[in-house]
Order: structure tokens, then C-alpha cells, then sequence
């Protein structure tokens, strides 16, 4: 039987897979010793769970355990890195490079940094939505200290030069912090092999708990951070506060059934990605937006042009999905990503983000093709715009009444 | 974002949606907005001999409130003089659909739209 309405949004945030809730549970209520507590067997107990999850999470991304750091999530791990290194490594320059399409938790810490007394580079990123390198190197100053660049983007699933951007780096001795809260289980992450220097993670993309993530801080060479939270020093004073130890252990499991699974698991989504795309693809002027060989599996953005974002959620309310436009905003502002690939506006406005993930079915993805065929037709007798273009008129030509 | 009852209903289904024929008598067009904001209204009045609104159709890009606002006022234009047609205001719209703060801009859009439509007609009778 088909549940409505159908979950097509697991960038927003994932279902704590069952498996991981399971193991979670019972360090509510019996487990519930302080890892902390270096007196007495409670402590002791949920000390090697910790440490066990801290493996998991570690193994997943091929690094050491020492390595990694909890933080409550993504944004805090990001926050971390990038003023902690920034202020570390003020001496040595002031300069930092990031791009254009980054999540807020990057941007904004950025505008931070510059109030702070930092320069920051916003670099644009090409019409796919990748960072083109001699654009990056161009950018690069002899006193750049810090670079920030998202393993896979949010929005559009694209995902970026890491590797190539972590040798350049490294041979001119920048910190290099990478976002991968939308990369755990969707790409390999080699931390053996790829020249990061910081990298923010986040459980509940992945399957696992929210209000807990984690920040990797290489040790070879060694990256140094100034603390941003201060007070019983955990974490070897990187970043005090007692430990959730339910949501640790939720999200060791949740990277360890992503280590164990994301092979099978990519595969069957990117087959259902791609019947979905097939199925919308006799669709006149339908656009996707970002590339579509360096992407994640589970993603499809697209632009349905002349239909307006968010009217077409309000015709697709049986898919949970999420839109560029303005209007599912506070700000009014299209989607700055979409934009940043140059998007004209209107196609910013009109674009729907598809997530796909673990628990959805064939079943579900033909139901979601068949409602959006429905509905397109009618907004677009409903589009003046549509009409227009119809009519063969050139819609860039048209002088509009801005407001 | 959740929706008022009336834009829901209006959304759903939708009053007055098309466009009338090039050629037709007394029919006078108010386009409003721009793509590149997200909304464009098209409001289409009717005018009869005797200056009253005979009919009105619309078509809208834009949010679900833009489509129940425009939707809104082809209804209420019917039946009234021009002169009428241009009293209505924002605010009457805005209350009627419940629109939230940030949903304003659709009703102003669609005044805006009733009042390009009648600035249509009198350009077209050279009033």
C-alpha cells in the first residue's frame, strides 16, 4: 500500500533508521552513566560506547579515531573549523576562500569571519554548479590561510573537485576544511588519501539521530584549532560539553550500517533517481540544474519552467519535496545557489528539489511521475507566461512591471 | 507554510482562468509583476457599452496566494462599474483570503492588476 504523502526530500533530513534507533535506546534509560565519569562502571560503560561509535564514524571516512570530534552537527562542526582555524592561524594571513554556493552555516560564519577583520573570496562556480581549479588557483593569495569548499552541494547533489583542491592546498600549506554533511553514504570519503585538513559531519543525513555530528581535525600534519565552546575541556579541549551519549551511539551506528550498505544501497537509488528523470523527461521545457556525472545518486533539481515553485508544491502535496522559489523562503530571494549557476531567476523560482533515499520505493517514484504529469498541464494553462511563449513571444524581450 | 481555507479553495479551483479572444469588444488587459520576482498577473476585464464589467479572466504565475488573489478579484470586478472596479483595495483582499504578513505582496499585485486593466480600457476609449 502506498503511503501518502511520499517522503522525496531526505537532504532536508533523514528517518532515524529503525536499526539505529534500536541500539540507541537503551542509553536513555539503563545506560545513562556519564562518559565522563571516571569513577564508577556507569561512566565506564558508556566511555567504550563512545569510543565505539567514535570507530565507526572513523572507519567510514578511513581515519583515525583520535581524529574526530563531536560536535551537535553539521553547523557547529563547520563553525568550528572555520573560526577556530581562522583565529589559530591569524598570525600567518587573513585571507580565506569559499564558494558561492556553500550551505549558510559556511556563508555565514564567513560574514563573521570578515567583521572579525578576515577577507573572504566568494568564488563563483561554473554553470554546472562545479569549482573550476585555475578559477580557484587564481583566487589564491600568499597570505590565504583557510579554504572551505562542500563536498556535495545541498541543493543540486553536485559534487566537487576535493581531491584536487586538498593537493593544491596542501602544497602551499592552507588549512583545508571540507562540508561533507551531504556526502556521508553518498560518496566515498578516502581521509587516507584526500588532503583535507577539517571535515564537518553531520548523523541525521545519514540515517541517524539530529542534534549531533562531528568534526574530523587531522593529526598528520597536524591541524591546529582555537576552541569555540569552553568549559569542562572534552574532547581534548576542543570543544567542551558532557557528551549525548545516545545520539553518539546512534550516529556510530548509522555511519557503520552507511559503511556496510552504501554500495547496494547507491545503486538502487540511482536507478530509482533515474526513473524518475526518465519519467518526467517527455516533459516540454523541464531543466536540470547541476551536473549530472559529478552527482550524488539521490538527487534531481529541477526546473519546471513558467510553473512557480511553490504553487507547484501546493499542487504536488502528496510528494514531500522542497523548492528554489522565493516564496518557500523568509527571504524573498530565489534560491542563492540556483542563482549562482546563473539560473535566470524565473528558473530559480520554478525549480523542485527531488532527495531520494533508503525507504522509497519503485511503487512510490511512478506514483510521484504520473501526479506530476497531471498537474503540470494545469498550472501551465494557468501561466500567463506560459500562454505567452505559446504565442511566440520572446520573454526576455518583454518589459516587465518589476515590484 | 499553511494556507488559509479561502486561498486553498481558490487554489483548488480556481475562478475565471483563461484569456479572451484578441478580437473581442470591450475587452481591456493589466499585466503585472515579473518573472524574475515570481509572480506575473494577468487580469482580462470585459467591458460592456453601458461601463459595466461584464466578465473577467485571469492567468497568474506565482505563489498559491497570488493565484487566489487574482482568482479573488475577477470575481469581485464582475458586475461593477470601472470606477467601482478601482476601489477595491489590498487590504479588502488580503482580509478576505487571510493572507500572511509575508503574502502581502500578492493582493497589492492584484490591485495593481485591476488598475492596469482599467488603465487598458481608457487608453483603448481615449478617456
Amino acid at each position: 500500500m502506498l503511503r501518502l504523502p511520499i517522503y522525496l526530500d531526505y537532504s532536508a533530513t533523514t528517518p532515524v533508521d529503525p536499526r539505529v534507533a534500536e541500539k540507541m535506546i537503551p542509553y536513555l534509560v539503563e545506560k545513562f552513566g556519564n562518559p565522563a565519569s571516571r569513577s564508577h562502571a556507569f561512566g565506564w560503560e558508556t566511555e567504550a560506547a563512545v569510543e565505539e561509535a567514535r570507530e565507526e564514524v572513523a572507519k567510514l571516512v578511513h581515519a583515525d579515531p583520535k581524529e574526530i570530534v563531536w560536535t551537535s552537527g553539521a553547523t557547529e562542526s563547520n563553525n568550528l573549523a572555520l573560526k577556530g582555524a581562522a583565529n589559530f592561524y591569524s598570525g600567518k594571513g587573513k585571507h580565506i576562500i569559499t564558494l558561492k554556493t556553500e550551505h549558510k552555516a559556511v556563508l555565514d560564519t564567513c560574514r563573521e569571519l570578515e567583521r572579525q577583520g578576515f577577507e573572504v573570496t566568494y568564488l563563483d562556480v561554473l554553470e554546472n554548479g562545479l569549482l573550476d581549479l585555475e578559477v580557484f588557483k587564481a583566487a589564491l593569495r600568499s597570505d590565504t590561510i583557510l579554504v572551505s569548499v562542500m563536498f556535495v552541494n545541498n541543493e543540486i547533489g553536485v559534487i566537487q573537485p576535493i581531491a584536487e583542491i586538498g593537493e593544491i592546498c596542501r602544497e602551499k600549506g592552507i588549512i583545508f576544511h571540507v562540508d561533507a554533511a551531504q556526502a556521508t553514504g553518498k560518496v566515498e570519503i578516502d581521509l587516507g588519501a584526500l588532503k583535507v585538513d577539517l571535515m564537518s559531519f553531520s548523523a541525521h543525513k545519514t540515517y541517524g539521530p539530529k542534534g549531533i555530528g562531528a568534526l574530523y581535525i587531522r593529526r598528520k600534519p597536524r591541524v591546529r584549532l582555537e576552541a569555540q565552546m569552553h568549559g569542562g575541556g572534552h574532547e581534548r579541549g576542543f570543544r567542551s560539553g558532557t557528551l549525548a551519549t545516545h545520539q553518539i551511539v546512534g550516529m556510530g551506528e548509522a555511519f557503520r550500517l552507511a559503511r556496510e550498505e552504501m554500495a547496494v544501497e547507491n545503486k538502487r537509488i540511482g536507478a530509482l533517481r533515474d526513473r524518475l528523470l526518465k519519467g518526467l523527461s517527455d516533459i516540454d521545457q523541464v531543466f536540470i540544474n547541476g551536473d549530472m556525472t559529478h552527482r550524488v545518486p539521490h538527487n534531481l533539481n529541477i526546473s519546471f519552467a513558467y510553473i512557480e515553485g511553490e504553487s507547484m508544491l501546493m499542487a504536488i502535496k502528496d510528494l514531500a519535496v522542497s523548492s528554489g522559489s522565493a516564496c518557500t523562503s523568509a527571504s524573498l530571494e530565489p534560491s542563492y545557489v540556483l542563482r549562482a549557476l546563473g539560473r535566470e531567476d524565473e528558473l530559480a523560482h520554478s525549480s523542485i528539489r527531488f532527495t531520494l533515499g533508503r525507504f522509497n520505493t519503485e511503487e512510490e517514484i511512478d506514483y510521484a511521475i504520473k501526479l506530476l504529469h497531471k498537474k503540470i498541464g494545469s498550472l501551465r494553462e494557468l501561466s500567463p507566461l506560459w500562454e505567452m511563449v505559446q504565442d511566440g513571444v520572446d520573454l526576455s524581450t518583454v518589459q516587465w512591471a518589476a515590484h | 507554510m499553511s494556507y488559509s481555507v479561502k486561498v486553498l479553495d481558490h487554489y483548488e479551483n480556481p475562478r475565471n482562468v483563461g484569456s479572451f479572444g484578441k478580437e473581442e469588444e470591450g475587452v481591456a488587459t493589466g499585466m503585472v509583476g515579473a518573472p524574475a520576482c515570481g509572480d506575473v498577473m494577468k487580469l482580462q476585464i470585459k467591458v460592456g457599452k453601458d461601463g459595466i464589467i461584464e466578465d473577467a479572466k485571469f492567468k497568474t504565475y506565482g505563489c498559491g496566494s497570488a493565484i487566489a488573489s487574482s482568482s479573488l478579484v475577477t470575481e469581485w470586478v464582475k458586475g461593477k462599474t470601472i470606477e467601482q472596479a478601482l476601489d477595491i483595495k489590498n487590504t479588502q483582499i488580503a482580509e478576505e483570503l487571510a493572507l500572511p504578513p509575508v503574502k502581502i505582496h500578492c493582493s497589492i499585485l492584484a490591485e495593481d492588476a485591476i488598475k492596469a486593466a482599467v488603465a487598458d480600457y481608457k487608453k483603448q476609449r481615449g478617456v
